[in-house]
């Protein structure tokens, strides 16, 4: 494709993971204890997603990565500090709570809209990445929501692989039952890919794209704009934790399989 | 005192470990992203390849292996290999990167002391260069060691730096040289060749680099004095990397002792050299170099032992959560569930000790390097001007004699309220590059030595407290946070880069300076005020046990002992040297208090630390408390060891006795509280929320 492709990732922190969290309930609807004061990090899948586009963009000269984030802004910052030394990319900040008592309709709405400023987005070149769940929030349906008021309508749930083939048409390999997978190929642009891991690492951190992308972070972070997503209207009838507690151990050469089979009979409670 | 028991109650405790904006605002790089970046890269090093080596044992062995040398490609992979550099040479931060480098080091050590060794070495090995090189000695070395761009086809240099040399020759007394030089080959007009021989010993990086950067004297009528020099793996003769240090500790850096015996031109002579007479003069003599490198190449490796103790917090509260856990003995819910070994004050109160003494340490080092980001500019603009008016050697002395009552001026104004002070002499002071050095460096010269001293020296004895804390764990392999291989790290970060005696010779010497005396009374001044506003603090017990400390330094001065011996006197070790451990007690301390309320001030403008700041500024003036408390009762024993330790007869010393009486009653009565907020300090510790796991593999 000449030109490549635009590439839009939503995606923001969670609570890290090997934190203690713990639900409370708070003035304005369920919450985790501290929730602000918890190092947050990149939502796993997003963070899947993120890698993946960055891999895209870069065998295919022209393209260009934005990320959108709706967080804290303060807290998207400190995250920067790590992320935004990974891969370049463009910020696009959406200064609202990124917690997992959100209503996704209006987080959608948000991601939307935020993606709906960006300046010389070209939507025909467009493809939307996100992921296909969040480690806060696992409903799964964010990204489709952003698909739908955005428009695109070829959407991709729990993808683990893209492939641009030579004519220019996406093989797209999405997760089915059974550690099956759905192969599609979509014609172009513009589409909606969640991701579930992909197969790519986490790149390391490189401080020379840190400094190039810091150039514009900042200013994107400074000028963020509050956004208005919560549960405000919103009556939780009730709150339940899973019966299963988190029991975390630290093992040594544990082989895998035994870890699944624990882990398998931790889940059947 | 029944007042800060309610207080007790009703503060609001910490409610989770202090995060990264919290060790911004107080290490003060909340404005520096560029260095944000690079804590980041440092971490995920630290807690990833660094903590994985460790865990599989990479620290059994003594040699250096492949295994090993993932660490310097994950340096070079993240970016920790070109922290040191400019952008003109490849690195990525402009100015100064004390705070930078001392970061690096923090973050490292927190994991593992070796991999900060090793990454330092190289940073060591450079800095001959880069403080003294000549433009083409930087513009050369420099480069070759950032690692190679995408595209590029390089290898990537690693320097050693070779000072130290097998018995009887330099360790701690770096004049005594065996190294040697001399020219081999002189055409005329051309470079002259040099001979050099230089034997290490306990040479850090040698199993590995490609250059070494060696102090040697001069073997040859030839060639006046000594220098630093640099030599190449693949010059003409002998680079042996000798024999693999059967280290202790640190065993993921490389140590051994080369032989080197190579041919070199006298370009590699650092700074360069003038001829006169036929006589080869180096620029800087090796002490010239070494002295401008060590004293900043110190600070991160007094932060690394107080990195130490900091890591140390997290692991002792999960052992002590959870060691009743999982038996008959406690069901859930129980106390003896829920808080394990937090039910004993003891347990509380000596994790309430470690934390503190690391908090102080940490506070000392990085004002260290924050001292240094703003001295280096300033140090470069003094050489200039000094270059400039061709002032040197003598002259050089007698006019910093004479700018010393400008600098006390400039103190003083500063000092009084804007109000108050003639403005325009203000200013004049305060652009005076010269005035501003000399302030600069007199603090300089000890913070720096005080730092490394106390950090690493103090800093090892707590961490065997923490170590303890862990019981039998804590000194085997599988102690989580690895805090039995710290523990006998800090040694060797008290010994390299000039053991504690070295530290003490040299602040034995520079705490006389009366630049340094003027400031360390305003400090009093100020930390008053700080205990008028914040009692809580400590603040008075601190500047009490200043003002005593002050006092006795004159009483010190001015006195003979029973045998009418002067006491201070620089080679008079018992005198000097514990009275120099008691000021870096108060330095630490002071620091500490400074960081916490600039927390205070600046933690508001941070939304994310709007829930929890009051019980963070309550914990951390708590430690400050104790910290302080600690360090005026160390004091006070060690000014009345001095002061009356060397009379036989109390009547030789009446007058001085009843105002030492005096001020020492202050220091111990202002110790009023300091137990109930280490009370306060330590019900925080049994609350506070931690994590489920470690963040890195043990
Ligand atoms: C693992 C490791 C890595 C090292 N890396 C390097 C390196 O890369 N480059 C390098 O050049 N060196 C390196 N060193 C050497 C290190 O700097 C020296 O070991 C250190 O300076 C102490 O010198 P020394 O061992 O000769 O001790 P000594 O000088 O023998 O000291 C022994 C004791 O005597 C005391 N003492 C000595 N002289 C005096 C005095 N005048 N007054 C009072 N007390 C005194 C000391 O404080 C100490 O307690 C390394 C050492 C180790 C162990």
């Amino acid at each position: 494709m000449d030109g490549g492709y635009h590439i839009v990732v939503c995606g923001s922190i969670v609570p890290d993971p090997l934190q203690t969290l713990a639900p409370v309930e708070g003035p304005t609807g369920p919450s985790l204890k501290n929730e602000m004061m918890l190092p947050a990090v990149l939502d796993p899948w997003a963070g899947h997603a993120l890698y993946e586009a960055a891999h895209l963009a870069k065998n295919m000269p022209g393209s260009k990565v934005w990320l959108v984030s709706l967080g804290p802004k303060q807290k998207l910052q400190q995250l920067m500090m790590s992320i935004a030394q990974k891969v370049s990319f463009e910020l696009v900040v959406l200064d609202g709570p990124a917690g997992g008592f959100t209503d996704p309709c209006e987080v959608a709405s948000v991601l939307a809209g935020g993606i709906e400023t960006i300046q010389g987005l070209d939507r025909s070149r467009l493809l939307l990445f996100g992921g296909c769940a969040s480690a806060s929030r696992d409903a799964g349906v964010t990204m489709q929501m952003v698909g739908e008021q955005l428009g695109i309508t070829d959407q991709f749930l729990g993808v683990d692989e893209l492939v641009v083939q030579p004519d220019g048409t996406l093989k797209i390999l999405e997760r089915s039952e059974g550690g099956q997978y759905q192969v599609s190929v979509c014609a172009a642009a513009p589409a909606l890919l969640a991701w579930a891991t992909g197969n790519l690492p986490e790149p390391p951190n490189n401080p020379q794209i840190g400094m190039a992308n810091m150039r514009t972070v900042m200013p994107a972070l400074q000028k963020a704009l509050p956004a208005k997503v919560g549960a405000e209207g919103v009556s939780f009838l009730s709150v339940e934790l899973p019966k299963q507690r988190r029991e975390t151990r630290i093992v040594r050469d544990m082989p895998p399989d035994e870890i699944a089979r624990e882990i398998v009979d931790w889940i059947k409670g | 005192m029944d007042e800060s028991n309610g207080e007790n109650k009703v503060a609001e405790l910490m409610s989770t470990l202090p995060g990264d904006d919290v060790r911004q605002i107080m290490w003060r790089f909340e404005e520096r992203y560029e260095i944000q970046m690079v804590v980041q890269s440092a971490r995920s090093i630290a807690r990833g390849v660094v903590a994985r080596l460790v865990a599989e044992g990479a620290r059994n062995s003594h040699e250096w292996n492949e295994k090993k040398a993932q660490l310097l490609t994950g340096f070079d992979e993240v970016g920790l290999t070109t922290v040191f550099m400019d952008p003109e040479e490849g690195g990525f931060i402009a100015g100064p990167k004390n705070l930078a480098l001392s970061l690096v080091a923090f973050e490292l050590s927190w994991v593992d002391g070796g991999a900060a060794t090793c990454s330092l070495a190289s940073n060591l090995a450079l800095s001959p260069i880069h403080e003294k090189g000549t433009p083409e000695q930087k513009q050369t070395y420099m480069s070759r060691c950032v690692p190679p761009l995408p595209g590029e086809d390089r290898k990537v240099w690693r320097g050693a730096f070779a000072l130290t040399e097998p018995l009887p020759y330099v360790g701690v007394d770096t004049g005594i040289l065996s190294g040697r030089m001399r020219v081999v080959e002189w055409k005329d007009g051309e470079e002259p060749l040099l001979h050099v021989e230089k034997r290490g010993r306990f040479i850090t990086n040698m199993g590995f680099a490609n250059f070494v950067t060696a102090a040697v004297d001069s073997d040859d009528d030839r060639i006046k004095g000594s220098a630093m020099i640099i030599l190449e793996e693949g010059d003409e003769g002998s680079f042996d990397r000798g024999a693999t240090t059967l280290k202790l500790v640190h065993q993921l850096s490389s140590t051994s002792d080369p032989i080197l015996s190579l041919k070199v031109p006298a370009s590699r002579i650092i700074g360069g050299y003038t001829v006169k007479e036929g006589v080869i003069i180096p620029n800087c003599n090796h002490g010239d170099v070494i002295e401008s490198v060590f004293r900043r190449t110190r600070v991160p490796v007094a932060v690394m032992s107080s990195a130490k103790l900091l890591s140390a917090v997290e692991p002792v509260i999960r052992y002590q959560r959870t060691r009743f856990r999982g038996g008959s003995a406690s069901s859930a819910g129980s106390p003896r569930y829920d808080l394990g070994l937090q039910q004993k004050e003891d347990a509380l109160q000596r994790l309430v000790d470690v934390w503190a003494c690391g908090e102080a340490g940490a506070s000392l080092g990085f004002a260290a390097a924050r001292l240094f980001d703003e001295f280096d500019p300033i140090e470069r603009e003094k050489e200039s001007i000094l270059a400039e008016r061709g002032i040197k050697g003598r002259a050089e002395v007698k006019m910093f004699k004479e700018l010393e009552k400008d600098a006390l001026e400039y103190l003083s104004l500063d000092h009084l309220p804007e109000a108050e002070r003639d403005a325009a002499r203000f200013q004049k002071l305060a652009e005076d590059t010269l005035v501003q050095f000399m302030i600069r460096e007199s603090q300089a010269n000890v913070l720096c030595p005080a730092c490394k001293l106390w950090n690493t020296g103090y800093g090892a004895t707590m961490m065997r407290e923490a170590v303890s804390l862990m019981g039998g764990y804590g000194i085997t392999e599988d102690c989580p946070g690895f805090l039995g291989q710290k523990w006998m790290d800090a040694q060797l970060e008290a010994t390299y880069e000039g053991p504690e005696a070295v530290q003490r010779r040299q602040l034995s010497i520079t705490i006389n300076s009366e630049l340094f005396l003027a400031q360390f009374r305003l400090w009093i001044l100020d930390l008053r005020g700080i205990a008028g506003r914040r009692p809580q603090t400590g603040a008075t017990a601190l500047a009490n046990a200043m003002e005593l400390w002050l006092w006795t330094l004159g009483y010190l001065q001015g006195t003979k002992d029973a045998d009418g011996k002067p006491l201070y006197h620089s080679q008079r070790h018992g005198v000097v040297f514990p009275f120099v451990d008691a000021l870096c007690w108060l330095l630490a301390s002071r620091q500490q208090i400074l960081d916490m309320l600039v927390l205070e001030e600046k933690g508001p403008q941070n939304p994310v630390l709007t829930e929890g700041l009051t019980g963070f500024v309550t914990f951390f003036s708590d430690l400050c408390h104790v910290q302080a408390a600690r360090s005026a009762a160390e004091v006070g024993r060690i000014c009345a060891e001095l002061v009356y330790g060397y009379q036989r007869d109390l009547a030789a010393i009446k007058d001085d006795d009843a105002t030492f009486a005096v001020l020492r009653h202050k220091v111990d009565a202002s110790l009023a509280g300091a137990r109930l907020f280490k009370d306060r300090a330590a019900a925080a510790v049994s609350k506070v929320m931690i994590p489920e796991a470690l963040d890195y593999p043990m």
